[in-house]
């Protein structure tokens, strides 16, 4: 057990290796209570969403989910969530558990003079992620709806005498969903969940893979990949901004960082030869240091060393020869396509 | 091939045990599960001279890097292939398939400095709080 932003987390079950496998090709079981949930309502929810994040919510339908970043006026990033459609004036957030307090105190302060109500739902709400590719078998037993769910959709629903929210989201590069219920009915949805996923080789897994599992699918972990120091252009999570969207806040630090590029940028690595890169390790271009790690780890899939870190050359191409240093030893990595890997 | 209660210890958690004249060297149960699972681990040549409290070996899991000291002075005379080419072995069977390397003791009474099993598990308590 290990604590997790005040919260008593299990690094691992069985083995982080056994776990990160059983959800790549079978399926695991993640307590993620520890996330954070906002509910926004209000005539004005759109035009606040719409200012707050850097995607655009604009498009969306009652059931869909978008992953977005918070953005300041610096584009610094607040948080990165995936937030829910639920009615035109109902939405859904889920932030980041380190970060939940800063979260609302600061969607508060952006609320002022609109219409716009916010509630903290986070003590109330526990979170179960179900992932891998027999997630969807085990699930049409328990939830027969959500396997109608898209990519990114969500439907409300009742669970084990709760009323809560399902998802068609996760954290680890696999199909999956994750439900969102109130306390009570959790411990029995989670043992429900396991009961059925039995015979599909379901595995309960801990902090551990889930870290070696996102960081292999090119997820951001916020406050070590990203933070407000960093743009989302700056993070390589271009794909999320939406700069034809009206006013929102940091657009026009973006619109010059797209114009202009920006000067350093999340870029992956994998070690070319045996080794374990750690967060923290310098990165280097012949002798020139490009930045360093900010996370790193052993890749089960790969079965190699791989990392992200700010590099001060943005544009270098995947392939490019590098050396990771860590501890007085120096190991050859390149630069590798993003995500490491991909369903 | 060796009991955790007839071991000796370090604190940097390897086990040593005596053996028609070698000295046996493995991880021991508590710092596998510690430090999860074991990925690469790079173990000393056979015919290399260590002296006790040496780093002679290093330890990857997913978690972290360690290093691996030698308990007892004396000259590495086997190495485990099994557990550079299956590191997982550590983690399943750290004190018979996983064990590291074998050593001619320069020494053999230097072992009595080490811990035994029961100094280890007091040791291990007071190290947690």
């Amino acid at each position: 057990m290990v604590d997790f932003h005040g919260w008593e987390l299990p690094v691992q079950f069985a083995s982080i290796l056994q776990e990160h496998h059983a959800v790549r090709k079978a399926c695991g079981l993640f307590d993620v209570s520890h996330m954070g949930q906002v509910e926004l309502t209000g005539p004005d929810s759109l035009a606040f969403l719409q200012k707050v994040n850097a995607n655009d919510a604009s498009r969306m339908k009652d059931g869909d989910a978008l992953y977005s970043h918070l953005l300041n006026d610096k584009a610094g990033v607040i948080d990165d969530l995936i937030f829910s459609r639920l009615g035109a004036q109902r939405w859904f957030l889920v932030v980041n558990a380190s970060t939940v307090d800063k979260d609302f105190a600061w969607l508060k302060s952006q609320a002022a003079g609109m219409d716009v109500r916010l509630e903290n739902l986070s003590e109330r709400f526990s979170m179960i992620a179900i992932q891998g590719p027999q997630a969807e078998k085990i699930l049409s037993g328990i939830i027969p709806k959500a396997v109608g769910l898209k990519r990114f959709g969500a439907l409300e629903m009742e669970f084990e005498g709760g009323n809560g929210l399902v998802t068609r989201t996760g954290y680890t590069g696999e199909d999956g969903f994750e439900l969102i219920l109130p306390n009570e009915a959790a411990p029995r949805a989670w043992q429900t969940l396991i009961a059925n996923g039995a015979s599909y080789g379901i595995m309960p897994c801990g902090l551990g893979c889930r870290d070696t599992l996102r960081l292999e699918a090119g997820y951001l972990l916020y406050g070590s990949d990203v933070d407000e120091e960093h743009t989302t252009y700056e993070a390589n999570y271009g794909w999320v901004v939406k700069l034809g969207k009206p006013a929102f806040n940091g657009k026009a630090v973006l619109e010059k960082q797209k114009r202009e590029g920006v000067r350093r940028k999340l870029l992956g690595l994998r070690l070319t030869e045996r080794g374990v890169p750690r967060s923290g390790a310098a990165v280097l271009l012949g002798t020139e240091k490009l930045g360093v790690l900010s996370s790193a780890t052993f890749s089960p899939t790969l079965q190699a060393g791989i990392g992200v870190g700010y590099m001060s050359k943005p544009d270098l191409a995947p392939g490019t020869k590098v050396v990771v240093e860590m501890q007085g030893r120096s190991f050859n990595a390149e630069i590798a396509q993003m995500p490491f890997y991909k369903r | 091939m060796a009991k955790p209660e007839s071991c000796r210890y370090l604190q940097s958690h390897e086990w040593a045990a005596l053996e028609g004249g070698q000295v046996v060297v493995g991880l021991s149960d508590h710092a596998q599960k510690e430090i999860t699972d074991v990925v690469f681990v790079d173990l000393p040549k056979v015919g290399r001279k260590v002296k006790k409290g040496e780093s002679v070996a290093s330890v990857e899991s997913v978690k972290a890097a360690f290093d691996f000291y030698a308990p007892v002075s004396g000259e590495v005379v086997a190495v485990n292939a099994e557990v550079s080419s299956n590191p997982a072995v550590v983690n399943l069977s750290p004190h018979e398939k996983g064990w590291f390397f074998k050593l001619a003791p320069a020494d053999e009474k230097e072992m009595s400095s080490l811990m035994d099993f029961a100094a280890y598990q007091e040791f291990l308590k007071t190290a947690a709080h």
